[in-house]
This record gives C-alpha cells, structure tokens and sequence, in this order.
C-alpha cells in the first residue's frame, strides 16, 4: 500500500527533482546577488518589468490556466490596485506599504467576486463579457470621479511620499528591486501552495469538466469565486508595483484593454497552467521588443519604421499565440521540460510526470 | 416628446450597423461553434484595402471584386491553417486562437496599408431627412436598408437552401457530419467567406460614417454584448440585439449620462448584456444548450 | 428486504417532448447492487442524472436514506453520499490519476483557502490524509503505478476503473456507475466486475449500475430494473426478469440462449 510517497508531494524525490531544487536555490541566489553585477540599464528597465508582468500572469493564469475562467480584465485589476494603493498611501499614511498592499489586494477581490459571480451562472466563455465590463468600467470611473486622482490634472497618480518601507526610504534602485523581487517570491510561493492543495485540483477540475466536477463533490461556486478573488488579489498588487515601483506614475492608459491582452499572451505562449509559464511568458514579452530592435539594428541599420516595428511584433506574437495553441498549449513551459526529459519527448503526449509547476 | 422619438431612432439606427458587424459572427458561430475574436479585423482589412486602393484612384467596382477576393483567400487560409489543426479542441482554445488571429491580421493589415485614418466615400451622402418633427439620417436609413436586406438573405441560404442545413449540421456535431460524409472544410472555407464579405459590408458603411481606422478593428467589443443579448445562433437575434443595444446606448447617454457625467456608453452595452446574461443566458433567439453527461 | 436505501417514485422527465422517463418507480435495498438495463434512449442514463442532480426530474420524488427530494443540486447529491461514474469517462483530464482521485475527496475537505495558500499545518496534514485515502483506493484498483500519469494518456479500461475509485473515494452510501463494462475486452470486464462485486460486499456498498452486457449483469445483480422506453417493464431478481415474458419479448429476444450462460 505505501508504494506511494505521500509524505511530501507525490513525487518522490529522485534527480530531476533535486536538480529542480538545486536550480531554483541558485536562481534565487542570482536573483538576490543581482543589483550587484547587472547594470542600471537592465535592473530598470528589463529586470523589475519582467518580474512585474510575471506576477500579473500568475495571476490570471490562476484564474484562466488552472480554473479555465477566461478573463479579458486583468488590466482593470491591474488598474484598481494602483489606484487603491494610491487611495490608501494618501488619505491612510500611516498605514505601512506593505499593509496598504494587502488590503488593495484585498479590495480587489472584493471586486473580483462581483465581477466573477456571473461565472458561477454561465458558461465560462461568456465571462469574457464579464470581465470586459470591468475593464471598461474602471477605465471610465477612475477617469471620470476626481477623487481617485486627487485631482491632479494630468490624471495619473503617484506614491505622495515616495516608496517607504519600514520607514526607510526604498526609492532607489536597489530597493525598488528588492521590493518588487520579495512581493514576487512571497506570492509565486502563495500561489505554488495553492495550486498543489485541494483548491488547485478543484480549479483544474472545473476547468477539465465543470459538470461532473459538481457531481463529484467539488464545490464550484465557492472554486470559482475563490480563483476570482486570489488571482484578482494579486493582479492589483502586480498593478500597484507597475505604476509606483516600476512606472513612477501612470494613469488609466497604463491599463488599458492593450494590457489585458499581454497578459493573456505572456500565459498561453508560457504555458497555461503552470506556475513557471507566467516567468517564461513575460520573460518572451520583455525580450521580444529588443531582439527585434536589435534585429532591426544589424540588418537594416536602424531604418525600419516605428510602426512596423510595432506591426511586426503584432504579427509574431499573433502567430505565435495561435502556433502554441495548436501545438503546444502548454507553451514553453511544457516544451522546456520536454528538452530536459528526451526519453518523454520522443512521445510527447504519452506517459507523462504530472507537473502543477 | 419628438426629441425622445429622435433620440430612440437615431438610436435604432445605429443599432442596426452594430447588427451588420453582429452578423458576421453569428455566421461563424453557427457554423464552426467558435466565436471569432478577429472578425472585427477582418472588418478592418476589407474596409483598409477598399479605402486604400480607392484612395489611389482605382474604381469601386474592380476595388469590391479585389477585396472581395482577398478576403475569400483569407478565409482559405484561415481555414487551412487555424481551424483545421483546431478541430475538436475546447471553445475556450478556439477563442483564444482567434484572438492571436486578430493580431495578425491587424499587424498584417497596418504594416502594409498604413495606420492613419482613411476616408472612404461610398457615394451615399448623410443629409438629414425630417419625418414629421423628427431628424433622421439618410446614411442610417441606407444602413438599416443593407442590414435588413442582408438579413434576409442570410435567413435564406440558412433555412431553405441545402447548403444553409448542412452548415447547421457541421455546427450542431461535427463528428456526425463528418461521419455522413460531409465536407466540414469546404462548409468552413465558404463560412468564413461570407463572414468576410459581411463583415466588408459592414466595414465599408462604418468606415464610411467614421473613416477607416484602428478602431474599425474593435468593433468586435460592440458586437460582444449584441450577441448575448440576440443569442449567438441567430441573425435574427442579431439584428434584434443590435437595435436593443443601439437604443439602449442613445437613451441611456442622454438621460442617464448626465447624472454620472456621461461618457457611459462603452460600459453600458456591457452591463445590459450581463443583466441578460442573469436572466436569458441564451439570449433573445439563441439556442439552450443542453449539457448531456 | 431491508430499509430501502432508495426510492424512486413516480419519477417522469422529457426533453421538449420526448419522454424520457415515465412513471417510474422501484426501490433498491441497502447493500445490493441494482442493474438498470433497456435498450438505448430508455432513459437510464436519464435516471442517474436526476439522482445526481443533473436533470431535474418533472414529477415525482426521490427519497435517499429517509429524506426525500424533488430535485436536487449536484454538490448536495455529493455531500449527501451520492457518488457517480459517467457514461463516456467524466475525467479531468489535464490532471494525474492521483490528483484525479483526489479530487473525489473535496467535500471532505475542511481546510480554508488561507490555510492552503500559506501551507498551514493543518491544510498539510490534510493533503497528506487525502493522499493516503486515495493511495489506499488506487491500491484497491490495481492502479498505483499509473498514479502520477495524466489520465488522457491511459488506456480506456484503465480510465474506467480510475473513474470508478474517483467515485468511490469518498466513502458514498449509494454508487451509480453507468456502463462500467462499456468498451472493454473480457479480461477488463472480469477485473472491473470483481472490483465491483467486492466493493459491494467488503464495504456493503449500495450499487446501482446501468449496463448492456447481461449475462454480466445476470451473475452480478441482486435486482434488476428492465426499462424500454421510459418505463419499468420488470422488477425483480435476475431469473424473474430472465423468464418475464414481457422482457423477453421485448428485450432478451431471441437471446434468451446467451442469457442462460
């Protein structure tokens, strides 16, 4: 009978999960050592958007990847979290960053559930009527109802006293960096507890078969909802970081339905349903407006045209997405793996390891 | 009073344009149960292209017989490359490669036409016409004449021709079509054509009233909350959704709109479609979908 | 007979006015294994889905364990004790055989979300109770070294009997499996009917099952229901039905021969 290891995961512990470990510690060390060797340049502008967009695609891919409710309004939640920061940093000062933090987050699922109540009625491809209700909604309110801007006329919004943790002032590079990589790690760690527990498998079964999921015994209004509330929670701390950590300042345009989109992109190009497709999504995100720049440096020096630049990378990414979805929908995440383990890939879709990260 | 009439008209009207862009996905989703993201693309590249080589001088007959052609080589295409690897694969993936397909064809489009507005004259002049006290516009009377026409042609080729029950078959299951012998991809090719061609009618009247532009392209946001409330199945839901909407959005700016400070409309399509989405998931004309286990 | 465990009464369903079910009414007893056989469209499949809240029935009651219902909603027949196999394997299949297992397993979960996100002693101490209950039911089923292969990849026998532990894991009162033995060779069909006739026995599991194959049936129920066309054609053991007249003619046929092995 214990011919199954129940005492950790249900994986036992064999090479491939030590070198994970070990590969996860030494990025972590990376990650922590980086400010040290990686310059300005990159730290600003690569390294904490990356780690930003990577934190807004875990959560909608915990709602859409694991849950299979589709969302198109992650830039809305995005959007009341820098907002709700903003509220709370100037009317609440005295309430600490990390605190204000938690409780946008907490609003947000708040707002979450209400959009989300209608996925608990219908069918999960009418959410996107849903979600997108949100995003046009918020897009109009903030803009519309001066007290969310404090009237400052330009209508973008920005931290009053400047990044503060712990009463030290953290505006700088480095703690910029190292606010936005604990937020980070505090939640992937959250979110990779919750996608192995009992939740995590009601998700996945709702998306799977919602119908039988009932009849099993899974309890899908409460499934759903709680996937509304946890991945809306940490899209509008992913969106108060965007704005005030990375931004400086933004206003509703940071937030538009354009971004929305990215996110949804930055899954399923990194894999829907796995925590690391969030990582490798955005990662591809970040890096693909440069190599083509780049590109476009070395080949025809530099004299391509902005927009079709622009239209190019559209055109890619709109092949790729479509190229992921009919060969790999588990996207680079599961095409990774299948580098690392060729005896599985020479049968891609047979016996494979079950893998919730 | 007239003003009201006035305001429900001009809102009718533009209801209907909203239920031309409609059509076109109700056209696909009959056929291939998919809800196509990029329909409104395919919307911008017919009016882009017309625009564009009529801007250049070139006639509109020969122009509407080239876009008309363009547009069938992308259904072909579209066809090939997206649907058929997709057969069989959840709505949700289908929704989501529909999505990656507007990007390209937006990027395809754009990169190769230019991203200013063009303006398109299609020879219909927009003079108002007084019917009694009320103002209407002669463009919005041509668009619900076109809408109403191509309603009824539709309905046709769905209901009495053989093609129209093969469509609904290939819709309804797939697999038993193909098991009877049918040909989905052919159905598909000719499907997503005229969806193609629906969808250039309705681009070249919107592109007509507004200039052909990006914005062309997200006509599909409009078009969302008409199909929910009209039922995704039915052109006739389309055109009834469309003039709900429409209606809807011209009386709630203008009497509700002050209240909150106006500017409602892009939300309140959307909130209407979630009311009904609470009560009528299947809308006005659609189909319930029985779940058998 | 002992208390009946279930009651079907009068229970009539149609689907925009096809008749599904009419008038149907029967009892199964606590601890026996019912079989509902008919031809297709007969309405068992139907019966299930009313039973678990699928369908909501147009008239009649169900009474399960003393307390009757009209309709029911299908996480209420779940918590209730209600577990169900599907007729074209409802697995999730995206997840593991354990995981899927698992999942069987939720309405006894008594953890928070809080406690899961922030791995909470308590929530651990679950997952890992959860996993031994399933490790014990797989063991049951011959499943173990599938535990950790996503279930889209195995074979459609194995499949069945994963959606059978899947039911079975959370200790229901009653087992409604539809077409257990659908598509299986004979070797399959002997491993899953042994599985059945012992879960019935060692843990006095109340079974009602639909199935096609009747000399399996025959040798394996306690009663059976004869349905055509929405209604009970005959109710009894197994060589009542077999000699009912009214069955045969309309059912076992010229089979009568087949039936008798």
């Amino acid at each position: 009978m214990a011919d199954i290891d129940v005492t950790f995961d249900t994986r036992p512990l064999d090479w491939r999960t030590a070198v994970s470990f070990a590969g996860i510690a030494a990025v972590g060390l990376l990650a922590v050592l980086l400010p040290v060797f990686a310059s300005e340049y990159w730290l600003v502008a690569i390294i904490i958007p990356f780690l930003i967009l990577s934190l807004a695609g875990l959560g909608l891919n915990l709602l859409t990847g694991y849950a299979g409710q589709i969302s198109l309004g992650s830039g809305a939640f995005m959007m009341i979290g820098a907002y709700a920061t903003f509220a709370l940093q100037l009317r609440l000062p005295a309430v600490p960053l990390p605190l204000a933090l938690v409780a946008t987050g907490l609003i947000a699922a708040a707002v979450g559930v209400v959009f989300g109540f209608p996925a608990t009625r219908i069918k999960s491809f009418y959410l996107i009527v849903s979600t997108l209700a949100a995003q046009f909604l918020f897009e109009w309110l903030f803009v519309k109802f001066p007290w969310f801007y404090n009237g400052y006329s330009a209508g973008s919004i920005s931290l009053p006293d400047g990044i503060e943790l712990f009463g030290l002032d953290a505006s700088s590079l480095e703690g910029r960096y190292y606010l936005t990589l604990a937020t980070v790690a505090i939640l992937t760690l959250i979110a990779s507890n919750l996608v192995r527990s009992q939740t995590g498998r009601n998700w996945m079964a709702i998306r799977d078969m919602d119908t039988a999921a009932a009849v099993i015994g899974v309890p899908i209004v409460r499934a759903k909802l709680q996937a509304f509330a946890v991945s809306s929670f940490i899209l509008a701390i992913a969106g108060a970081l965007w704005a005030f950590v990375y931004l400086g300042s933004a206003g509703v345009h940071s937030f538009g339905l354009t971004r929305s989109y990215q996110i949804l992109f930055i899954i399923i190009i990194g894999g829907l349903g796995t925590i690391r497709g969030a990582f490798l999504g955005a990662a591809f995100v970040s890096v693909l407006p440069l190599s083509l720049d780049w590109l476009s440096q070395r080949l025809f020096g530099g004299n391509v045209d902005a927009s079709l630049l622009q239209n190019s990378q559209k055109v890619i990414f709109g092949v790729l997405i479509v190229w992921f979805l009919i060969r790999e929908p588990e996207g680079l995440a599961r095409l990774l793996s299948s580098a690392t383990a060729p005896a599985a890939s020479l049968h891609p879709r047979k016996i494979q390891r079950s893998s919730s990260c | 009073m007239s003003f009201f009439l006035e305001t429900l008209i001009g809102g009718l009207l533009s209801g209907t344009m909203l239920s031309l862009a409609a059509i076109g996905f109700v056209l696909i989703y009959k056929a291939s149960g998919v809800f196509n993201y990029s329909q409104g693309s395919l919307l911008l590249l017919g009016a882009l292209t017309f625009a564009t080589l009529t801007g250049k001088g070139f006639p509109m007959i020969p122009t509407l017989a080239v876009t008309i052609v363009l547009l069938i080589l992308a259904a072909l295409a579209i066809e090939r490359f997206l649907l058929r690897p997709l057969t069989n694969r959840s709505p949700m993936t289908l929704f989501m490669a529909t999505l990656g397909l507007a990007y390209i064809i937006e990027g395809v489009a754009q990169g190769v036409m230019g991203a200013e507005v063009q303006a398109l004259d299609l020879g219909i002049e927009d003079i108002p016409i007084f019917v009694g006290d009320i103002l209407i516009s002669q463009f919005d009377l041509v668009a619900a004449g076109v809408a109403i026409t191509l309603t009824a042609i539709l309905s046709f080729i769905f209901h009495r021709t053989r093609f129209g029950i093969s469509l609904r078959a290939v819709a309804d299951d797939t697999r038993a079509a193909l098991s009877l012998g049918m040909d989905i991809n052919r159905i598909w090719q000719i499907v997503w054509s005229l969806a193609g061609i629906v969808g250039l009618v309705a681009g070249l009247l919107w592109g007509a009233r507004q200039g052909v532009q990006f914005s062309l392209s997200l006509v599909v946001l409009k078009a969302l909350p008409v199909l929910i409330i009209g039922g995704f199945t039915s052109v006739a839901g389309a055109i009834a959704g469309g003039l709900i909407v429409g209606a809807g959005e011209s009386l709630a700016e203008t009497y509700l709109g002050p209240f909150v400070g106006g500017g409602i409309t892009p939300w309140f399509a959307y909130v209407l479609a979630l009311v009904f989405l609470s009560f009528r998931p299947a809308g006005l004309f659609g189909e319930r979908q029985i779940e058998r286990v | 007979m002992t208390r009946p465990i279930l009651q079907v009464k009068n229970i009539s369903l149609s689907f925009r006015g096809v008749k599904a079910i009419s008038d149907l009414s029967f009892d199964v007893a606590e601890g026996e294994i019912c079989a509902l056989i008919g031809p297709n469209g007969a309405g068992k499949s139907s019966l299930l889905n009313i039973l678990n809240g699928v369908y909501r029935p147009d008239a009649g009651e169900i009474v399960f364990v003393g307390t009757p219902f009209h309709e029911i909603n299908p996480l209420d027949a779940a918590r209730r004790g209600i577990g169900r196999g599907f007729q074209n394997n409802a697995l999730f299949s995206g997840m593991s055989v354990m995981d899927n297992v698992i999942v069987g397993l939720s309405r006894h979960s008594r953890t928070t979300i809080i406690e899961e996100a922030l791995s909470l002693p308590r929530a651990r101490r679950e997952a890992m109770q959860f996993r031994q209950r399933a490790a014990e039911v797989l063991g049951l089923f011959g499943l173990t070294p599938y535990a950790k292969t996503i279930v889209g990849t195995l074979a459609y026998g194995l499949q069945k009997k994963v959606e059978i532990a899947r039911a079975v894991v959370s200790d229901p009162a009653l087992l409604l499996l539809d077409e257990p033995l659908a598509g299986m060779n004979a070797a399959e069909k002997e491993d899953v009917l042994a599985v059945i006739a012992d879960l019935n026995r060692r843990l006095m599991l109340t079974i009602v099952l639909i199935e096609h194959d009747i000399a399996a049936v025959m040798k394996l129920a306690h009663h059976i229901v004869v349905l055509d066309y929405g209604r009970k054609l005959a109710y009894g053991a197994p060589d009542a039905v077999r000699n009912n007249p009214a069955v045969i003619a309309a059912y076992l046929g010229g089979r009568k021969n087949e039936v008798a092995a």
